[in-house]
This record gives structure tokens, sequence and C-alpha cells, in this order.
């Protein structure tokens, strides 16, 4: 039933544990760093890596520059927020419900702010990212909290299958609502069939910096909830009976992946399947200790977002690939080879 | 009828008669053979019913009168001709998807299991989207070839990537799930990159409608369902004894292996034959088979009841969409099935979340 392998709460230390961690996060560090490079790098313009840095540090008219600032900065710092986000909030849902196969995307949180904005723009007008934001913001909260509270119906122990079907039905639900309004009128159709594919070159560095707070916050309470989550993946009554207020860090947790989930949601149109691989791969060096897992799938979702980004721009030259697309082409089979593994099977 | 001595009274904990002849003998599940009759009664009822709604609105009368035979030349073509195939579709459609659903649910032992949910529609829709918007033939034909051999292709893929020494339902669910949602950024993308007025097309198909469907389109499928229901009335006993386990069903002479492929088949050309003919209309053959259990108290999956329930709950979505056009305007039906079927769905989780909840474990 539990994916992690419940660690007592004063983890027995293994030297070997620790510098497989330390090493891992300092190479996911470096992954970091050269994701970035490739993002500023690669392009319908390709850049030499001398250009980007003499773009980036000489900001001048020319045309290096000009690309390096105005599109390829904006999207690789969205890249790095809404990656980070769409990890932590993955990670924190599986911590939460104790399942694996948790992801914002697979449970419905897209379909809810697409549900959102495409009612935004379809009844009142709404026109442009920065119009979309705050709708995509409450319809992604609204599902998160709808999905949670479907699938707890039932206090706590919640089936992997239970939520996933919760988050796929509330997601046909709001889709069915979704295709009508755009369907009964061709304007609304026109400016949303690209918006929820998940993007991050749409959005520019001023809405960055509006939803970038929500972000922040989300991230911080993650982390600060990291070490109760642990007692969690013991059994509800087991962590009570060590100490922890269990009521109270479902209530952050729930909290937090909203603002992650919600957040990096209203700004990219939702990228699927990133919080769902990025913990399991990370998994693999931290061991269960959610203080880890919760700050190396920080750094590892990112890695993620920007490669995939950035071959979603080499495949299509001169035209790209969305992101999201990329990652659900990726994400898919990790999915279906996570419930193939005989210990999901179980589940 | 021969008059046999009638057999020491055996109580199947259900009400039932029996019918003997010198031929055959059969037991006879009152409770679900009435409810079934009523359904279809129900369905057919309200299919005629929607007769009346449209943009030139008819009186009870003169759609029974031009039923009937008579009727004035111009009713007649309005009933006749325009909108009978699409009553028929409604009862026809609905029963079909009432069935894939019975046999799949029935064969994967999980409410959860139908062809949509397995992803079927995606696979249609992406086939479609291809032909459409990348090929470029947008004929009706096409569309139906098109959709037909996405779907199988999808549901055969589906069901290969979930088999590991046989197929679980909770697996084959979750891979379906995968695939949809692999191919929905598929799809995304090329109607993205697509002419406005393709992908609108597209984007109608895959809402699923059956006002569109005529005569011509509706002939064919109504040949090909009829052989369907024929190959499920045949397999219906070994599906019985399947739902007993393979090991019970071997012992009473059915092979499982090839029984459960050509239900598979049956159950996805049920699905792929409506999908072509009138686009995906989800959520059907989820709903149908259960709500049908719940009625008839039964304990297994009733391929009668639910193609019945499927009829009634397809011409209900239909009627409602005419009623819904009066005061507002046209929703394609696939829309209703959808959201009503999918808050169903939610419903059916959290009912089954408490329960499990309140069960001791």
């Amino acid at each position: 039933m539990i994916q992690t392998a419940p660690a007592a709460a004063p983890a027995p230390q293994h030297p070997g544990l620790h510098r497989r961690r330390a090493i891992g996060l300092v190479l996911l560090a470096a992954a970091l760093v050269l994701a970035c490079l490739a993002s500023l790098a690669v392009g319908a313009n390709p850049l030499s890596l001398e250009q980007v840095w003499r773009g980036l540090t000489e900001p001048d008219r020319s045309e290096a520059s000009l690309i390096v600032w105005t599109l390829r900065i904006p999207r690789t710092v969205v890249g790095l927020l809404v990656g980070a986000a769409f990890g932590v909030a993955g990670a924190l849902i599986q911590a939460l419900t104790r399942n694996p196969l948790a992801d914002p995307g697979i449970l419905g949180v897209n379909a809810g702010a697409g549900f959102a904005v495409t009612v935004g723009v379809g009844v009142f007008g709404l026109s442009g990212i920065t119009g979309y934001i705050w709708f995509a913001f409450a319809g992604a909260a609204l599902a998160t909290v709808l999905v949670y509270l479907i699938g707890a119906a039932g206090r706590g122990q919640v089936s992997p299958v239970t939520l996933v079907l919760a988050g796929v039905a509330l997601g046909a639900v709001l889709g069915g609502f979704s295709t009508f309004l755009t369907l009964i009128d061709e304007q609304t159709f026109r400016s949303l069939r690209s918006w929820g594919i998940g993007s991050i070159a749409l959005t520019d560095l001023d809405d960055t910096a509006s939803v970038a707070p929500f972000l922040i916050v989300g991230l911080l309470l993650a982390l600060a909830i990291a070490g109760p989550l642990d007692a969690i993946a013991l059994g509800d009554d087991l962590a009570a009976s060590l100490g922890t207020e269990v009521g109270r860090t479902r209530v952050l947790g729930i909290v937090a992946v909203t603002l992650l989930a919600g957040g990096g949601t209203a700004l990219t149109g939702g990228i699927g399947f990133v919080g769902l691989m990025v913990p399991h791969v990370v998994r693999w060096f931290t061991g269960p200790d959610q203080r880890w897992i919760l700050a190396t799938s920080a750094v590892a979702a990112p890695v993620l977002v920007l490669l995939a980004d950035v071959l979603g721009r080499m495949i299509a030259r001169p035209g790209e690939i969305e992101v999201g697309i990329v990652t659900a082409i990726i994400g898919a089979p990790v999915l279906i080879a996570l419930v193939r593994r005989s210990r999901a099977a179980g589940l | 009828m021969s008059a046999l001595p009638r057999a020491e009274h055996v109580d199947f904990g259900y009400r039932s008669g029996s019918l003997r002849s010198r031929f055959a003998s059969a037991r006879l599940p009152l409770r679900v053979l009435g409810v079934s009759a009523l359904l279809l009664g129900l369905a057919v009822a309200v299919a005629v019913a929607a007769i009346r709604y449209g943009d030139y609105p008819l009186t009870a009368e003169q759609v029974l009168s031009t039923l009937l035979g008579g009727g004035e030349p111009f009713h007649r073509i309005v009933v006749l001709e325009w909108r009978l195939p699409v009553a028929i579709a409604a009862v026809a459609f609905g029963a079909l998807l009432g069935l894939g659903g019975a046999i799949f649910q029935s064969i994967t032992r999980n409410p959860l299991g139908s062809p949509d949910v397995i992803g079927f529609d995606a696979g249609a829709y992406t086939a479609v989207v291809v032909v459409t918007l990348v090929v470029g033939s947008g004929g009706t034909w096409s569309i139906a070839a098109a959709a037909i051999v996405g779907g199988l292709a999808t549901a055969f893929a589906v069901y290969l990537l979930a088999w590991r020494r046989g197929v679980q339902g909770f697996r084959l669910i979750i891979v379906g799930i995968g695939v949809a949602a692999m191919l929905g950024s598929l799809n995304s993308y090329l109607i993205t990159r697509a002419d406005i007025t393709d992908a609108m097309s597209v984007g109608f198909w895959s809402a699923g409608s059956i006002a569109r469907v005529t005569w011509s389109s509706l002939t064919p499928s109504l040949v090909l369902g009829t052989v369907i229901v024929l190959a499920a009335i045949a397999l219906s006993p070994a599906l019985k004894r399947l739902e007993l386990g393979d090991d019970a069903a071997i012992t009473q002479g059915t092979r499982p292996g090839p029984v459960r492929l050509a239900l598979l088949v049956l159950g996805v050309a049920t699905t792929a034959l409506v999908t072509a003919a009138a686009g995906p209309i989800g959520f059907i053959a989820l709903v149908a088979p259960q709500l049908a259990r719940r009625i008839t108290r039964s304990a297994g999956v009733s391929l009668l009841a639910a193609s019945a329930m499927g009829a009634a709950l397809l011409a209900a979505a239909h009627l409602l969409s005419l009623l819904i056009a009066q005061v507002y305007r046209s929703i394609p039906v696939g829309l209703i099935t959808v959201c009503l079927g999918g808050l169903y769905l939610i419903w059916l989780l959290i009912r089954e979340t408490r329960r499990q909840a309140g069960a001791p474990r």
C-alpha cells in the first residue's frame, strides 16, 4: 500500500545513504545549470554559449541580447519556477494520499483551470494570458480541493485508483462544459485551443512575478511540513501517537498543493506528469525521507521541464512543440510502467 | 411446450419462471425481463416523444399519425426522413453502448471497466484528427473508418500494455488513462496547428452527436449492430461462466482465453460502431450496466438489462438536448452524457469510498 518504506522518526544513520543523497543533489544542481544554459541557447535561432553569455552580461541592441532577454530568459524563469512547483506538488500529493500515482495533471487540476479560463473567456470576455491567470488559479484551486474531498470522503485511507478516477471524472465533467463553451463560439475556440496544452513560452516576466509569491509560499509550506509527512507515511493513527498533528499537516499540505499546482497551471496551462515522474526518480537515491524527497524534487523537476522544453524546440525546428506535450509523451509510459510493476499491482 | 413434471423448486435468490419445451428449457429471471421490457418501452416512448422537437415543432398527434402512415407530405418528410433515423439511433446506439459496457465490466470484473475508460474514445479521436487535419479527407466514411481503426488499435495497445500474466481491471484502467492522456496531448497539438474551420469541425465530431444521423448512415450501423447483438447472445452463457472464475469456467467446458478475446472484440465493436456513426458518446457504457444492476437487484451484470438501460439513457439524453435547444441552443448529446455520467461516476466513487471506510478492515 505504502510506496515509501516508512522510516522510523529518528532515522538510523546510514553513511552510504547520506553520501548518495549528497552526490545526487550535487549532480542534479549541475544538471539544472546545464538545462538553464541549454534553454537559453537552443531555439529557432540557436546561439552559441559565448553569444548567450555576452547577451546576458552586456545587454545591448544586438540580436543575441534581444533574443536572450525577451524570449529565452522569461521562459527559462517560468520553467524553473513552474517545474519546482509541479515537482513538489506531485511529491506532496503522493505523500498526503500515500498514492504513488498522484499527479496534479492526472487529478484534474488542469481541467479545473481550463474550465475556469474557458468560462472567463467565453462568458466574461477575457483576453490575454494576464487575464487568464486569476481564473486559472481559482479553477485549479477548486479542482484540487474537490478531488481531494471526493477522494477523502472515506476518511484518510483512499485507494489510489479512487483518487485517480475522481480526477478523471471531474476532468471529464469540467472538460465537457469547456468543450460546450468553446464550440458555441468560434472566438472562444480560437483563443483557447492553444491554452491548456502547457507552454512556458507564452508567459511574460510580469505575470510570472505576480504569481511567484504564491509559488514560493507553497514551496516553503511544503518544506515546513516535510517532517510530519514522514510520520503520516506510517498511517494516521501511528502518526498521531507519535505526536504528529495529522489534521493540521493535511490541511497545510492541501493548501501548499493548491498554491503550487494552481500557480503553475495559471502560468502555463498545466504541465502534466512532471509531478508524477520526478518524485519516483528522486526516491531512487533519497530513500523515503520526505524532507529529502521534497527538496530534491524541487531541483530535479525544473531540470525535466527545461529539458523537455528544449527537446520540443529541437524536434520541430523552426517551430516548437509545447513542453506539456513532450512531458505527456514521456510521462504516460512512466505511468504505465509504474502500474505494471509488481509492487504497484498490489495497491 | 410439453407437460413435463415440474422439478423440485430451487431458490435462485430471485423470482424466476421456467420455460420448458422438447428442444430447450430455460430459467427466466422475471425481474430482469420485466425491468428490461419496461426500460425498452420507456426508451422507445421517449425517442418518439423527442420527434416532436426541433426547428419545426410538431404536435404529438401529428407525430403519431405520421408514424402510423398518415399525415401531411411535409410532415412525412420531417418525421420519417429527418427525425425518425435520429430517434432510432438514440435507442439502438444506446442499447449497443450499454451492451458493450456490460461485456467489459463483466470481463474486467470491475464496475469502471468500459471501452471509453480504456482509451477507445481517445484513440478514435486521434485517428479522426489525423485523417481530417493531416491527411485532409473529412468525408463521413473516411471519418468512420478512421474512428474504428484508431479505436481498435488503441484498445488493443492498452490491453497489451496492461497484460501481465492476465489483465487486472485496475491496471487496465490506469494504463487506459495514461494512453488517453498521451493521445489527448497529441490531439491538442494537431488542433493548434490546424486551420480553424477544420479544427472546429473536428471539435464538433469529438463532442458526439446523433443529430446528423441519416438513413444512409444508420442502415449499415443497424445491420452490423444486429450481428453484434446476435453474437453477444450466443456468447452470453460463456460470459456467465467466466464470471465464476477461469477455473470454474474450464470445468464447465469454456475455454477462457478465446472466449474472453471474442467478448473483448464484441465489446469494442459496439463502441466502434457508435463512434463511427455519431462520434464518441461517453459514459453510457460505464453507467448503464451499473444502473441496470441496481434496478434489477441482480448480483452480476445483465446484458439485456444493461442494453435496455443504455437505450433509455441515450434516448433521454437526446430528448434533454432537444429540450435545451428549445430554450437555449443545441447541445451535442455526447456532452450531456459526459457531464451527467461524470457526475454519476463521482457519486459512485464517493459511495464506494464511504462503504469501504465503514467496513471493518
